[in-house]
């Protein structure tokens, strides 16, 4: 769906994207992560034609961008950063207004009022009146941006930093959302901070780090069991003279266990009359993902000048 | 996407309060005069204003002349110095070029909408103008109004004070006759002349539009791109006004702004007028051309 090779953009000396290669396949819930100033908004805005590459090639749906721009990008939907609207109109103005802004003609026109009718609808705007945009709250803003990326009822949804502004249950909303869409076939392309948000909606994650794609790779195979299992006790002492050699890492209660099978090793530590409070597999965390591939970010200036 | 633009022109208050305004000044200035019966003496203040006391009829000619200066460049600038850099400001400039619009339609259609308000803003003052004259100043009294003939003193544009009024100019209205030193303009030639007029000074206010287009791509900032247009117009008038930079003053883009008090000379003085439209032909050419250029492979960064 989008490829990407060995895509860069330099701004005078600073290079913001270097040399990445994306791969996001038809059908993915892709999450870019990657720290503040890590590359996340220029990398989108290039796939978008909003800001040309220095050099590298990058397709989408097939087609090389921004050549073919006109084509692809009426099949996109996009929310780039914060929504933007027309403060003085009603949100339904605004999405018609952008939607005559683009191509399609009479029959854009005829279906006009339903999709932009749908797109509020999906978005949990439906009941909104006609009071101007500039009397919306941030959430409502966020909500009327996506339905704005919605109207052309896309194929490829392109989202940066879509969960801003939203409280939990707007969050959650938004999963919902966007799990329902891409299960009738569009593929969602996300960029964020938020690693719960990317971590319980993506299934493909990138990460992006002083403008390099550091990973990127299936969510469940990043999340692949470690080899270790998690055994909280508070006979800690016994367990971990029991297992002796076998204890990764201990923490107060709470230890590693080299080992395959949780069950069987709770069987073990039951029979040996100890006491277990909680056992299972353990799973790395995307945090703990992210936080091992990537770097301070741009906005974290250490007190050493260092870079 | 014309179409949009101009509904996003027409909804929106701004146009329509600058409008308001724009109308506003010479409607008050006619009430002043009305009440008080004291027009400014012949060859002082604004130019035709002398004579409106007489002939309402040609207070349109009087109304344009008041608001050319100031109200209708910065009116101007601000809507096109807006168009590109407002877009950008508030965010939707990237939501429109993703839906997508193309870059040159967006500047195309921006263009247009910017003519529209120009042509708007000037009709208006006209025929605001027209309705104030004739009715708070009263039709034309007589057809060679009110003024003995020949007395060339009484020349509209001679000594406007205004910047930009070539001094040939006044020599040549000083030989020939003008309509309102005495030959009798019928209603048909006035409207004809303040056609001229309006389509003058709408060329006049499109080469200002265009450097605020040009600079609108350049900033994110609508106000720097407003104030940047007219700084330059601000140079240019103190240029013109300058004697020691005549070799430049033929290409300044304010020099021929008050030719079109040329219309209402008998006959037509054509040469400044000519002039007036061909140099601002090449600035509108150039400035869109280099707003072209510069936007369709600018990078949206806002």
């Amino acid at each position: 769906m989008i490829v990407t090779r060995a895509l860069t953009k330099r701004y005078g000396t600073i290079t913001a994207v270097r040399s990445v290669d994306l791969d996001v396949r038809e059908g993915d819930r892709y999450g870019l992560l990657g720290p503040n100033g890590s590359g996340k908004t220029t990398l989108v805005r290039m796939l978008l034609a909003l800001v040309y590459a220095t050099s590298g090639e990058i397709d989408v749906m097939g087609r090389r961008m921004p050549r073919h721009a006109r084509e692809v990008l009426p099949r996109i939907g996009a929310l780039i950063e914060e929504p933007a609207a027309y403060p003085h109109l009603s949100g339904r103005a605004n999405l018609a207004l952008l939607d005559a802004a683009g191509p399609g003609g009479l029959t854009a026109r005829r279906t006009r009022r339903q999709r932009v009718g749908e797109a509020l609808e999906q978005v949990g705007l439906a009941g909104v009146d006609r009071r101007p945009v500039k009397a919306y709250s941030l959430g409502m803003r966020q909500r009327l941006g996506l339905a704005a990326a919605l109207i052309r009822r896309p194929r490829l949804l392109v989202l940066d930093e879509p969960g801003n502004g939203l409280d939990p249950r707007g969050i959650r909303d938004l999963r919902e959302l966007l799990a329902g869409l891409n299960e009738a076939g569009v593929t969602v392309f996300l960029s964020s901070h938020l690693l719960a948000e990317v971590e319980q909606l993506c299934t493909r994650v990138g990460v992006l780090d002083a403008g390099r794609l550091v990973l990127q790779d299936d969510l469940a195979a990043l999340r692949a069991p470690t080899g270790l299992v998690g055994v909280d006790t508070p006979d800690a002492d016994q367990v971990a003279a029991l297992l002796d050699g076998q204890v990764e890492r201990r923490d107060g209660p709470h230890l590693l266990v080299r080992h395959q099978d949780a069950a069987a090793l709770n069987a073990r530590l039951v029979g040996a009359g100890l006491r277990v409070s909680a056992i299972g597999p353990h799973q790395r965390t995307l945090e703990e993902i992210v936080l091992s591939v990537t770097g301070a970010g741009s906005d974290h200036i250490a007190g050493e000048a260092s870079s | 996407m014309i179409g949009v633009e101009l509904v996003k022109l027409l909804r929106r208050p701004r146009t329509w309060i600058s409008l308001v305004l724009t109308c506003a000044l010479p409607f008050v200035v006619a009430i002043f005069i009305m009440i008080t019966h004291l027009a400014p003496p012949p060859g002082q203040g604004s130019a035709f204003l002398s004579a409106v006391l007489q002939n309402g009829e040609l207070y349109p000619a009087a109304a344009l002349a008041l608001v050319l200066p100031v109200f209708l460049p910065v009116a101007v600038a601000v809507v096109a110095g807006d168009s590109i850099a407002g877009e950008a400001a508030t965010g939707t400039l990237r939501y429109l070029l993703v839906r997508p619009v193309g870059r040159t339609r967006l500047l195309v259609a921006k263009l247009v909408s910017v003519i529209v308000y120009v042509l708007l803003v000037v009709l208006a003052v006209t025929v605001t103008a027209y309705a104030t004259g004739v009715f708070l100043l009263g039709p034309s009294q007589a057809a060679a109004v009110g003024q003995p003939p020949g007395g060339g003193g009484s020349l509209p544009g001679a000594g406007t004070g205004l910047a930009g009024q070539a001094p040939t100019a006044g020599q040549a209205a000083g030989s020939a006759v003008t309509s309102l030193s005495g030959t009798p303009l019928s209603l048909w030639q006035l409207t004809e002349r303040i056609a001229g007029a309006i389509a003058f000074i709408s060329v006049s206010m499109l080469g200002v539009a265009a450097i605020a287009l040009f600079l609108s791509t350049v900033t994110d900032s609508a106000l720097g791109s407003a104030l940047g247009a007219l700084a330059a117009l601000v140079a240019s008038e103190v240029l013109v006004t300058l004697n020691a930079a005549t070799v430049v003053q033929p290409y300044l883009p304010t020099r021929y702004w008050l030719a079109w008090i040329d219309f209402f000379r008998q006959p037509v003085f054509w040469r400044d007028i000519q002039r007036g439209f061909g140099i601002q032909a090449v600035y509108v050419v150039v400035f869109l051309a280099a707003a072209w250029a510069n936007f369709s492979t600018k990078d949206i960064t806002a």
